[in-house]
């Protein structure tokens, strides 16, 4: 490193602080005047970090270190991406638990700082972007790697992609805690955390096209399809919903160019494809590189994965009206966002009948491999969430359940199941390969993982499903006389012994983490536990022999 | 494709790709799931004939059926008032101090009254009427009342509200503060008397002279209240905003007094004389003796 282009770069990140200070004091609000703080401290660590790399042993030198060559996949922010995924799973995970418990003891509302209006958002963020979004980031730059048989394109690019993320969680996270939020359901954000969002996020596309442009094989595999498909759209949804207009330069406070129920029309094109392209898109790539690898078995239908590629993308984007039926929306466009809906069904279960049958001739894996059972267990949760998803977008079922709980409940079947499962089977799999360990530490302790979640899920599933449907039914029932039966607070108290199950079922699932964490610390110090296989079945020669002739035949 | 083959374990062949060891088969897509695919595409087909759907210039079509949101709502809101319709009519024809006279017709009315009052009424009374003591608000099923317990007076309470600016001044009344008015050994005394009144304290000559001249014209020389007033009952042992000798300092010193919004602003007049008839139902419903030319003035039966 020469020293001006050292000293340059400190001076350029001198030059953010600058900004930051200047933001800082001109600020109009707190929450803008936290934030500038956060970004000078970060950038006022930079100029220390960028001054301190003459020192060839400070321990910050590793976040700078460029890969060796092309000879070598760079995985340095894969690992770190790896380890974010885990610090902000355990970060989310705490909030959901947290606001399960505000939901069912509200005196855990702790004004202002933590009460519900403001975990919840913190909880979603943490889970979907911050969870979710590094486990993405992260396995999409290792598939792309090994799909591609080349190094990352632009490794610097990659560094400012994942530490930049890192930033808008920061930033996104605090500003909650603050009381600064737009009100757009998983958009929260203000503008100037959109903008960095964005420009981050176009250094991710470039990373990941410019990988696949300077692939070493002829074809794109189909994992990549859905990675693009993720990204590229995401971008599109993020840029869309969050055109507003700032009240001031210096105030975190915007107000959104889409009004009224188009603004409503827009948040929910934008919401419900967060779901279809986050949470679907990108998880369904996830699915595609290691359910082959780690079952060891080739994917099961190219043709399927073509059509239902396409066709989920196609009928996804047009989806998002199911989320405002019976509302002041146009009901032609009701009408359009339930029958999109409808025919989503089939494209989603494409990747779910893709994903199972590439165990045929590895189904006894399900027995002796706790990380293909997490697999199998994402993939049933997945099939059963895309279809109540076209379910409970039909007008029918959506008078019903819309507003209840029931709605938390399958957003949480999909979440803990599809996502949760399929990320941490992905991280087990990951974690040995990257840290270059033989195998995880223990594999009875996947083992306890996958029943302590799955039993997590099934508390909370089951006792929200009952929840909606005790709230739809007891909001809608009108007695012989012609009068509403129950007020609002009636249906609180009857569903209150099941917020108290939904609390029971997310401590599992955070119990099953725990294990992870350990599991993956160990992995990490190098340990590897000396335990019984998962499955034995030892010859028994006693039993291994014909019944004696003597023995007298049951009548 | 050169490097096509057969997989053993299911006898497919693969594509011939192969990416970091993943290879796929060549295994044709599952008919029921093509079939079915195709089936929610033919019914999507069929639905958006039959429902509003296709976005024109200046509005959507309007579907074969002819069926709106707006025209559910409002078929089902018809359905739900001519279900209500005759029993409303039968009410609004019914003076509420008949309504008894008519026990089927009052069963009706409690009915409705009781959906109304988790609606309008719970929020402050509590959705069993219970009232909070801490938070002053009357509790509607014991058998005191500061206006008056019979349906009329209820319901004429309900209709006007209780100390609303504009209201009625027959619902008006309200406590003079005595902050500063009497030593520490007075209010004492004061609110030791108070307690005597329903037993809970042996009375005491100083409080029983500190009330005769200050607290009998509204309150009454036994604590018997007046309803024509607002005044509250002090002989009976339920308290509004408490009953230990703190609360009732206090209440001396810096009174607190209750308001209610005026429903008849708000809910229809059959409505009203549905939660009056509720709340009469709840337990502490007074039988009107004497009825005069005014309805407000004249009903209240002192217990």
């Amino acid at each position: 490193m020469q020293a001006e282009a050292a000293l340059s770069r400190a001076g350029l990140w001198f030059a953010v602080m600058l900004l930051a200070i200047v933001a800082y004091v001109s600020a109009a609000d707190t929450g803008l005047a936290v934030h500038a703080a956060i970004v000078g401290l970060v950038a006022l660590g930079l100029v220390l970090a960028s001054a301190a790399r003459f020192d060839p042993l400070s321990p910050a030198r590793g976040f700078f270190r460029m890969p060796e060559g092309e000879t070598r996949y760079d995985d340095d922010p894969i690992r770190w991406a790896t380890l974010a995924t885990l610090f902000w799973g355990l970060a989310g995970f705490l909030a959901g638990l947290f606001i399960a418990a505000q939901l069912a003891w509200p005196e855990l509302n702790f004004e202002p700082w933590f009460n519900f209006g403001r975990v919840r958002p913190l909880h979603t963020s943490a889970v979907i972007f911050a969870f979710g979004g590094n486990a993405l980031i992260g396995t999409s730059f290792y598939v792309v790697q090994r799909t591609c048989r080349t190094r990352l394109a632009f490794p610097a690019l990659a560094r400012f992609v994942f530490w930049g993320y890192q930033m808008f969680i920061v930033l996104a996270a605090t500003g909650y805690l603050l009381g600064i939020s737009q009100s757009k359901e998983y958009a929260e954000p203000q503008w100037y955390v959109d903008w960095w969002l964005t420009v981050v996020w176009v250094a991710y596309l470039a990373v990941y096209v410019g990988t696949i442009l300077k692939r070493h094989e002829p074809h794109i595999y189909v994992a990549n399809w859905f990675y693009l498909g993720f990204i590229v759209t995401v971008a599109m949804l993020h840029v869309v919903n969050n055109i507003d207009v700032p009240v001031s330069l210096t105030g975190s406070q915007a107000y959104p160019l889409f009004g009224g129920v188009q603004g409503a029309l827009v948040q929910w094109w934008y919401g419900h494809n967060a779901v279809g392209f986050f949470l679907t898109a990108g998880f369904l790539a996830m699915m595609y590189y290691f359910v082959p690898k780690q079952a060891e078995r080739p994917v099961y239908s190219y043709r399927l994965s073509i059509i239902h590629f396409w066709s989920l993308i196609f009928l996804y984007i047009w989806a998002g009206p199911h989320h405002l039926l019976y509302t002041a929306l146009p009901d032609w466009a009701q009408t359009l966002g339930m029958v999109f809906s409808i025919m989503l069904w089939m494209p989603s279960w494409g990747g779910m009948i893709n994903g199972l049958m590439t165990l045929n001739g590895a189904w006894d894996k399900v027995r002796t491999d706790p990380i293909i059972r997490m697999m199998v267990m994402a993939l049933a949760f997945y099939g059963m969430s895309t279809f109540e998803g076209p379910m409970l977008s039909i007008k029918f079922f959506n008078s019903l359940s819309h507003y209840t709980d029931w709605t938390i409940g399958h957003v949480h079947s999909g979440a803990l199941g599809w996502n949760g499962m399929i990320t941490f089977a992905c991280l087990y799999y990951l974690v040995p390969r990257l840290w270059k360990q033989q195998r995880m530490y223990s594999l009875r302790m996947i083992n306890w993982h996958f029943w302590l979640a799955t039993l997590g899920i099934v508390f909370y599933a089951a006792s929200m499903w009952v929840a909606g449907i005790t709230q739809g039914l007891m909001w809608r029932e009108y007695g012989a006389d012609g009068y509403l039966v129950n007020s609002f607070a009636d249906t609180v108290a009857a569903i209150h012994p099941m917020y108290l199950m939904r609390a029971f079922g997310g401590l599992l699932y955070l119990a099953g983490f725990a294990v992870m964490l350990w599991n993956v610390a160990q992995t990490l110090a190098g340990k590897v536990r000396a335990e019984a296989p998962m499955t034995e079945t030892p010859p028994d020669p006693a039993l291994d022999r014909p019944i004696p002739a003597t023995a007298v035949p049951a009548e | 494709m050169a490097n096509k083959r057969v997989d053993q374990p299911t006898g497919t062949e693969t594509v011939g790709h192969e990416w970091d060891g993943i290879e796929e088969l060549d295994t044709p897509m599952p008919r029921w799931w093509l079939w079915t695919f195709y089936l929610t595409i033919a019914w999507a087909l069929v639905y958006v004939v039959l429902y509003p759907a296709w976005p024109l210039i200046d509005q959507g079509t309007e579907g074969v059926l002819g069926w709106t949101s707006r025209g559910q709502l409002a078929k089902d809101m018809t359905l739900a008032d001519q279900a209500k319709r005759s029993v409303g009519e039968a009410i609004a024809a019914t003076d509420i101090e008949k309504l008894p006279g008519k026990p089927e017709l009052m069963r009706q009315a409690i009915a409705g009254g009781r959906a109304a009052f988790r609606v309008h009424c719970s929020q402050c009374h509590g959705s069993g009427a219970a009232g909070s003591q801490t938070l002053g608000y009357p509790n509607l099923n014991d058998d005191d009342w500061l206006w008056g317990g019979d349906l009329t007076s209820i319901e004429y309470t309900i209709a006007n509200g209780v100390r609303q600016p504009e209201g009625d001044d027959r619902r008006q009344g309200e406590m003079p503060p005595f902050e500063g008015v009497f030593d520490t050994a007075q209010l004492t005394a004061l609110a030791e008397h108070v307690l005597s009144l329903s037993g809970k304290a042996k009375p005491n000559r100083v409080g029983a002279q500190i009330f005769a001249d200050n607290c009998t014209s509204c309150h009454g020389s036994n604590g018997e209240g007046d309803r024509a007033q607002g005044a509250p009952r002090l002989n009976d042992a339920i308290w509004l905003y408490g009953g230990t000798r703190e609360d009732i300092a206090r209440q001396v010193l810096r009174p607190r007094v209750g308001r209610m919004p005026a429903w008849q602003d708000k809910l229809d007049p059959v409505t009203i004389k549905m939660l009056a008839a509720y709340v009469h139902s709840l337990g502490g419903g007074e039988t009107a003796v004497a009825r005069g030319a005014d309805p407000a003035a004249k009903v209240d039966e002192q217990p």
